[in-house]
């Protein structure tokens, strides 16, 4: 068994950059102080000075300004605010109908099931064998009631980006709002809110080697969206509760260290996995784009073995990795991507998801692929539906 | 290293005892589908004159409860008789695994069922069992009893969501207290399908959903 583990779920989250916590320290233990006691004691004015400091470099990374970026406690909360605030400060005046694409994360698919709870529609659109979403259908399906599109910039399972331009578009021409969920892709894939009509951008920095817990609401200016977490007066009015200025600071320094040179060997690694596995393994299939999809990410379905057998054998050599295999997740649901996509749940029970983050390397993407090889090949060995395999009825 | 199973569980996944095919089996049954996630095949050689379990194999396609139970049964029934055999429960087979999580019982059941199945196979080629028993609402009751709900790792019967069963000129209906739209509501209806299809006497299956 290897002493070191290769982490390769940083979708989920990464590794903290001790360049990341050193520039956080100070601020748990010399200015401490909340910002808004800037008029109380000079401590405050630093604690303030810095929120702003650090909120400019957030939405510089956007191409907005600043007073149009908000902190939240991660990608959850933002999106949860996005769909749920601009329900509250337009369902009465506008309309009640949502639309989302059916591959969302779950931030975004289960806001819009409590929306429809209480008396909103939504209509899911579907998505192709690729993951893109079918924009003939979202517009058709956006109406006079329609208050608000939000679809994903690139997907966290099977890494296909989206093409937001266009919905952007369309949407700014039917006069409807978009939000989309830039989880994955902030830093690592270029948007800049001056070129895509997007209204609402939810950003966190757990995926970007920051500290856990804290994260953003890019919301452009005059955009409605109803605060609904009450409490004092903090971002702009628009979200109470006392500032992260450590997460704040941290996820400004993630921001900073992330260069065009590491999404580019990122890339690397991606596509080095994704040829090696394909070209060697057989019974193998990549899901999601091969070419439009993030660089730290690939997904590929094991045909004929289970999900979380693959993961365990991994893990015991050393490995982490994700699946949308049922057996894996707590409600014993098959991945809701594979099957958006059009996958059965076989496709889903055997897919696994590699991502890469800063602390990878082309050694360690070569490791795993030999390894994982010869788990597929261990476990192909027992399945009953390898070579001749015959069905129940055959011998009833 | 810490793993979410036991060291017995962890032992038997790795290193699964009496796996593969046997050519010839006195008898052999497929529990699960890949539709509804895990599978797992059992074959079995039986001494004709004293009905002992002379020799079982197993074959899984499932996640490591599915492997470890169908391992460690193959190790209970080894040497047993098809009557003792056929007694050995799922919490025996858990047991002797140092425990499985509650979450993976729908997991692992279906080894246990694989060994009933052949069992029942080996009699039925053996012509012990006296004659073909007709299909009654109680055997579709019986049979879905093995289909489970994935919610709760329960069988649909146990967990009430049964609520109505007709049989008539071999057209089995049964109505699944559950909207059509519920998240696992084709998986459950290809599971009853699985169950219900191939019995004899069987024409056609029609589940239906109460919204």
């Amino acid at each position: 068994m290897l002493d070191k583990l290769v982490y390769l779920d940083n979708a989920a989250t990464t590794r903290l950059d001790e360049r990341v916590l050193e520039a956080m320290k100070p601020y748990f233990f010399d200015v401490y102080a909340v910002a808004t006691s800037e008029f109380g004691y000079s401590a405050g004015i630093e604690a303030r000075e810095t929120l702003d400091k650090v909120r400019e470099i957030l939405a510089n990374a956007l191409g907005a300004s600043h007073e149009e970026f908000i902190f939240t406690s991660g990608s959850t909360e933002s999106s949860n605010i996005a769909l749920k605030g601009v329900a509250l400060a337009l369902g009465e005046k506008k309309g009640k109908h949502f639309i989302v694409s059916k591959i969302e994360d779950f931030p975004v698919l289960h806001s819009a099931k409590a929306l429809e709870r209480q008396g909103f529609r939504v209509t899911y659109l579907d998505v192709d064998s690729d993951g893109f979403v079918d924009l003939g259908q979202l517009g058709e399906s956006i109406t006079d009631e329609t208050i608000l599109v939000s679809i994903q910039h690139a997907n966290q399972e099977i890494g296909t980006i989206q093409d937001i331009e266009t919905i952007g578009r369309i949407c700014r021409e039917k006069g409807v709002l978009f939000h989309t969920d830039a989880t994955h892709t902030f830093t690592r894939v270029p948007l800049d809110v001056r070129k895509v009509p997007v209204d609402l951008i939810t950003v966190s920095a757990n995926t970007i080697h920051g500290p856990s817990s804290i994260g953003g609401l890019y919301i452009r200016k005059g955009t409605p969206v109803a605060k609904w977490i009450d409490g004092g007066f903090q971002e702009f009015d628009l979200r109470a509760g006392i500032e992260n200025i450590p997460g704040a600071v941290g996820f400004a320094k993630a921001v900073e260290l992330v260069t065009l040179e590491e999404n580019e060997r990122l890339q690397a690694m991606r596509d080095h996995l994704i040829d090696r596995v394909l070209a060697e393994i057989p019974s193998t299939t990549l899901n999601g784009h091969r070419w439009k999809r993030i660089p730290q990410n690939a997904n590929i379905t094991f045909h004929l073995v289970e999900g979380e057998s693959i993961t365990l054998h991994l893990d015991m050599r050393g490995f982490a990795v994700s699946t949308g295999s049922a057996c894996f997740s707590r409600s014993l649901e098959a991945s809701h991507v594979i099957r958006g996509i059009g996958g059965d749940h076989e496709r889903a029970h055997g897919s696994v998801r590699f991502t890469f983050g800063r602390y990878n390397t082309l050694q360690d993407v070569d490791a795993v692929v030999e390894t994982v090889a010869e788990v597929v090949r261990e476990l192909r060995n027992i399945s009953p539906l390898g070579k001749d395999y015959e069905h129940e009825e055959n011998y009833k | 290293m810490k793993f979410p199973y036991s060291e017995k569980v962890l032992e038997h996944f790795r290193h699964p005892r009496n796996v593969g095919k046997i050519e010839n089996p006195d008898g052999k049954a497929v529990e699960g589908s890949p539709a509804c996630g895990d599978m797992v095949a059992v074959y079995i050689k039986v001494d004709p004159e004293t009905r002992r379990i002379t020799d079982v194999k197993f074959e899984s396609y499932g996640c490591a409860s599915n492997i470890a139970t169908g391992s460690i049964i193959t190790e209970l029934a080894k040497g047993k008789t098809i009557d003792e055999a056929k007694k050995v429960t799922w919490k025996q087979a858990s047991e002797a695994l140092g425990g499985l999580p509650p979450i993976k019982v729908h997991c692992s059941v279906l080894a246990v069922e694989g060994l009933r199945s052949a069992i029942q196979n080996y009699e039925e080629r053996q012509g012990l069992v006296k004659d073909r028993e007709p299909t009654t609402v109680e055997v579709v009751r019986k049979r879905l009893k093995k289909v489970i709900n994935p919610v709760s790792g329960l069988n649909l019967v146990h967990t009430n969501l049964v609520k109505n069963i007709e049989v008539k000129d071999g057209i089995v209906r049964v109505v699944i207290d559950l909207p059509a739209n519920h998240q696992f509501a084709s998986a459950i209806k290809e599971e009853i399908a699985d169950k219900i299809e191939h019995l004899w006497d069987v024409k056609k299956l029609e589940v239906e959903f109460t919204e």
